[in-house]
């Protein structure tokens, strides 16, 4: 299977993607930028169209084994490819005619390609080029909008994620170093003769990075930052896209590593801090975006519960694709209200969006909704099938600490759907302000497909499993 | 069949939520489709044939989370069907009482059709999964009922409601996640597990399986002590929504102690028994005691709520007493589905009823009133009823349901004697609120007091109607809950 380029159909699609996106940026008068816009969108859905089709096909290990192309991987390309679509959809109205609109978009196709290569990297290498690819386009993506407070998200983002990227870079050095290669598969034989203390640290290095990538303890403080300070394309993107890959990754790390490094029981205590962490600073956050931010920290805490199940239940590798699938789509919609809205940057200026705006008030509630986890929307079946996988997999105190922490999300996630239903007054807020366009048809869309996924969640979990 | 009763109202909540109309037009649509409903109930109620044990009557079953071993499934028999009914009559009662709704009365039938798709669908679930989706978004459903149309301090009540209750679900979500993972092969269905009883031979984690479940719905139900948020958010609530949360709402709880807890986690019910009963002894007896002292009249309402929910948490107590004869269990099981039942129609019309004091003066302070029965004659009359009913006077349901309870469970377990004095507080302070409210001199907020509309009557008659109906001839419905309820304790006794 070496030197295939078929499997890698959706990869290159991107890589061409972004550069002739720069390319035809770089000649096109700025009022017809959008020619660059057209060739992202795409890309983005020839890449997604041919994932598809890598889908159907049987999993395949290609470029001598370092690259895996097999249902996460699928899975995650398609995630990665719709919500990178959903971001672009919600930014038109910020980006069109800015100066830096076509580069914006090469920088987001060329993050999606990082996190799908994270996602099916099946060799440490390969994992560290992922790694960078998936972070670098983010620190521009974040000080693009060059207000003093981006410049602080991306500078803060810059300097966590080059702190723990060379600390990946230690991991992988260590992990191939005691085990003979790179590679996953000789790694899974070779590391359990290794020195078990050396496998643990350069183990728990490689995890650091990582959890960087997925905006989870310890790896979390930009979070925030990013989703408060950066313009809405790119708040969207930064918490949605790079978590899917890394997560994928982390699972394939854990599968790969001996069981005597007990590096699931780290991921659970990850997990645990990650979602408690990210509840209680969420709790009295004014500003809905980093309010956003602070939940997706918990929602990354959720995310490693399978993952710390990896290998003891049956449904971790699916309930971890099917949560992937409906937090994306979530979040991107619980943006792309705010994106609808840039004015409104407190909880309390959304007061009488329900009477003024109601299609985008429900497009909020639906997405808020979904990720507390109630049904019928996407997450519920995500957290259904992660709580089931926890506690298959021996770690039923993670999965009550996950219910306590759902509880606790609701008082917050309720402190914004609350005044957007109540009665606002008629000369300022919604009613006086026109809503973003591209970001409303976006919300919606994704206020739908939210419950969309929520309904045929069966198809993912079955395709998983 | 089956799926359009549980669906027809979902689809009517979107088209009302949808498409612009004048309320007047919702108000007629919301009576339509209560109309269409109760049609249809009656021709399942007619068409209804005891299922043998282990199956169902309207059974259908469709592909939904193969991965996870669930499927959307439902299904009726004879603990299930009345509470279907009881819920499209509670329902259709609200829709004629919220008639002369003046606040966003498109919104308001929306989320009420909405709410009663969800209570059906809960009863009529047959898969875990299904179970916990309807019975969660019931949850949320009445979290916007009761901050869109509720008074006073709503917005707080509500959120003591959402996540209160929300916290019960999700721990109920957790014991539905130990049963499936017990389950061999994994499943949620709930046929499947109670055929298997998953957790018979595994001591303490049973135990703790059936903590979660009972706890989960201990909170909904509510229990003592589990009950706290019940009176305020009853006291804020708008009328049709207390009436619907009194009347359908708690019995999602004390249905998934028969349904779910007894038939899937029978040993461990068995060991646990006595908990139960103690539970069910002293939220009568405290349910009762607190309501002796409330001068708020809705609130009132809502601890004998807990009291009368308690008759029932005593009764499938001490179905769980195997050394006990098996008849008199039975007996005891059937008084506990009779009383959901009869609570629901009693406790939805009383409701109805401190609704209209609040529509006329505002107040729901007993104080306030007095004299009612000379400007109020009907009103007075409706509440007489209502009020006697609920005490437990014989030609009443609640007279049957209570009777039964405890001659199953005094039997079965008689230690669930001492819960005996609630029925006669009960009575008490039901007799010293009708003497507060409605005779002596005309006073306080009561001259004038415009006696009860043609919709208002309309909306509680039938109610009590139905209940002295059940009283004086109950063999139609007994007929139906007596073969289910001999399951439940077989099932019990494993």
């Amino acid at each position: 299977m070496s030197g295939q380029v078929g499997p890698l159909l959706p990869e290159i699609i991107l890589l061409v993607g972004a550069v002739a996106t720069l390319l035809t940026g770089s000649f096109l008068p700025r009022p017809r930028q959008w020619v660059a816009r057209i060739i992202a969108v795409a890309a983005l859905i020839a890449a997604a169209a041919a994932a598809v089709i890598g889908l159907a096909a049987s999993p395949v290990q290609v470029y001598d084994l370092t690259y895996t192309i097999d249902v996460p991987t699928g899975v995650a390309r398609l995630v990665v490819m719709t919500a990178t679509l959903l971001v672009i959809g919600l930014g038109v109205d910020e980006l069109a005619g800015n100066s830096r609109e076509s580069e914006t978009y090469t920088l987001l196709l060329l993050g999606a390609l990082g996190t799908v290569v994270l996602s099916g990297a099946a060799d440490l290498l390969v994992l560290a080029v992922g790694f960078l690819l998936a972070s670098i386009p983010l620190y521009a993506l974040i000080g693009m909008i060059r207000t003093p407070a981006a410049a602080e998200a991306a500078m803060k983002t810059y300097l966590l994620g080059a702190l723990l990227g060379i600390l990946l870079l230690l991991g992988v050095v260590l992990l191939g170093g005691v085990g003979d290669s790179t590679r996953y598969t000789e790694l899974t034989a070779g590391l359990p003769a290794a020195p078990t203390g050396v496998v643990a640290v350069a183990a728990v290095a490689v995890l650091g990075g990582l959890m960087f990538k997925a905006g989870a303890v310890p790896g979390h403080f930009w979070v925030p930052d990013a989703a408060q300070g950066a313009g809405g394309t790119a708040a969207a993107f930064v918490t949605t896209v790079p978590k899917v890959g890394a997560l994928v990754a982390v699972y394939r790390l854990v599968e790969t590593v001996p069981d005597t490094t007990h590096l699931r029981l780290l991921v659970a205590v990850i997990a645990a801090l990650s979602m408690t962490l990210g509840n209680l600073a969420a709790f009295w956050q004014d500003d809905p975006r980093r309010m956003l931010g602070w939940s997706t920290v918990s929602q990354a805490g959720y995310l490693l519960i399978p993952v710390a199940a990896a290998g003891r239940s049956d449904l971790a590798l699916p309930s971890l694709l099917v949560y992937l699938a409906g937090y994306a789509v979530s979040n991107v919609t619980a943006f792309a209200v705010t994106a609808a809205l840039p004015r409104f940057r407190t909880l309390a200026d959304y007061r009488g969006l329900a009477a003024g705006r109601p299609w985008l008030a429900g497009a909020l509630l639906v997405s808020l909704l979904s990720l507390v986890g109630t049904p019928p929307t996407a997450v519920f079946v995500g957290k259904l099938s992660i709580f089931t996988a926890g506690w298959d997999g021996g770690l039923g105190w993670l999965v009550v600490l996950a219910v306590l922490n759902s509880v606790a999300s609701l008082f917050y996630y309720l402190r914004w759907i609350v005044p957007s239903l109540r009665r606002g007054a008629p000369d300022s807020g919604p009613l006086a302000y026109r809503p973003c366009p591209w970001a409303t048809t976006t919300a919606i869309v994704g206020g739908t497909a939210v419950v969309g996924v929520g309904l045929t969640a069966g198809l993912i979990l079955a395709l998983a499993s | 069949m089956l799926s359009v009763l549980v669906f027809l109202p979902l689809l009517a909540a979107v088209i009302l939520a949808v498409v612009k109309m004048p309320d007047a037009a919702a108000k007629v649509g919301w009576l339509v489709l209560s109309g269409l409903e109760l049609l249809m109930v009656a021709l399942i109620w007619t068409r209804y044939q005891t299922p043998p044990p282990g199956e169902m009557a309207f059974a259908q079953r469709e592909p939904w989370l193969p991965g996870v071993g669930s499927s959307y499934s439902v299904g009726l028999d004879g603990l299930s069907l009345p509470l279907i009914v009881l819920t499209v009559v509670v329902f259709a009662a609200c829709a004629v009482y919220a008639w002369r709704e003046q606040h966003r009365p498109r919104a308001q039938a929306a989320l009420f059709c909405f709410l009663q798709s969800m209570c059906l669908g809960v009863f009529a679930a047959q898969d875990l999964v299904v179970f916990f989706v309807f019975f969660d978004l019931s949850i949320v459903g009445m979290y916007f009922a009761i901050l869109g149309w509720g008074h006073g301090q709503a917005a707080r009540s509500a959120l003591k409601f959402f996540l209160y209750t929300f916290l019960g679900s999700l721990v109920l979500l957790l014991g539905f996640i130990g049963l499936y993972v017990a389950a061999d092969p994994h499943t949620f269905d709930m046929a499947e597990l109670t055929r298997q009883a998953p957790l018979r031979d595994s001591g303490w984690i049973g135990g703790l399986v059936l903590a979660a479940v009972v706890i989960g719905l201990a909170i909904k139900t509510p229990t003592v002590p589990f009950h706290t948020w019940l009176p305020p958010a009853h006291t804020d609530a708008p009328a049709i929504g207390s009436a619907v949360l009194a009347g359908v709402l708690l019995k999602l709880g004390t249905y998934g102690f028969v349904r779910i807890a007894m038939p899937m986690l029978p040993q461990a019910w068995q060991a646990w028994t006595w908990v139960i009963i103690t539970v069910g002894i002293v939220s009568v007896l405290y349910g009762a005691l607190v309501a002796l002292a409330q001068s708020n009249l809705k609130r009132m309402i809502a601890y004998t709520s807990v009291n009368h929910m308690g008759y029932i948490v005593l009764a499938v107590g001490a179905a769980g007493v195997v050394t006990a004869d098996t008849t008199t269990r039975q007996i005891a099981v059937i008084g506990a589905v009779t009383q959901m039942v009869s609570h629901g129609l009693i406790t939805a019309a009383l409701f109805l009823l401190a609704g209209v004091l609040h529509e006329r003066r505002g107040s729901y302070q007993i104080a306030d009133y007095g004299g009612l029965a000379g400007p109020a004659p009907r009103y007075a009359g409706l509440l007489a009823v209502a009020a006697f009913a609920s005490l437990g006077i014989p030609a009443f349901s609640g007279f049957i349901a209570e009777f039964q309870v405890f001659t199953g469970s005094i039997g079965a377990a008689p230690v669930t004697a001492l819960a005996l004095p609630g029925i006669l507080i009960v009575a008490a302070l039901f007799l010293r609120a009708l003497q507060q409210l409605l005779t002596g001199t005309t006073r306080g907020k009561s001259p004038d007091f415009l006696d009860v509309r043609t919709s208002e009557t309309l909306a509680v008659a039938p109610l009590l109607l139905a209940s002295l109906v059940i009283g004086l001839l109950p063999r139609f419905l007994l007929d139906v809950i007596e073969p289910a309820s001999r399951v439940v304790v077989d099932l019990v006794s494993r």
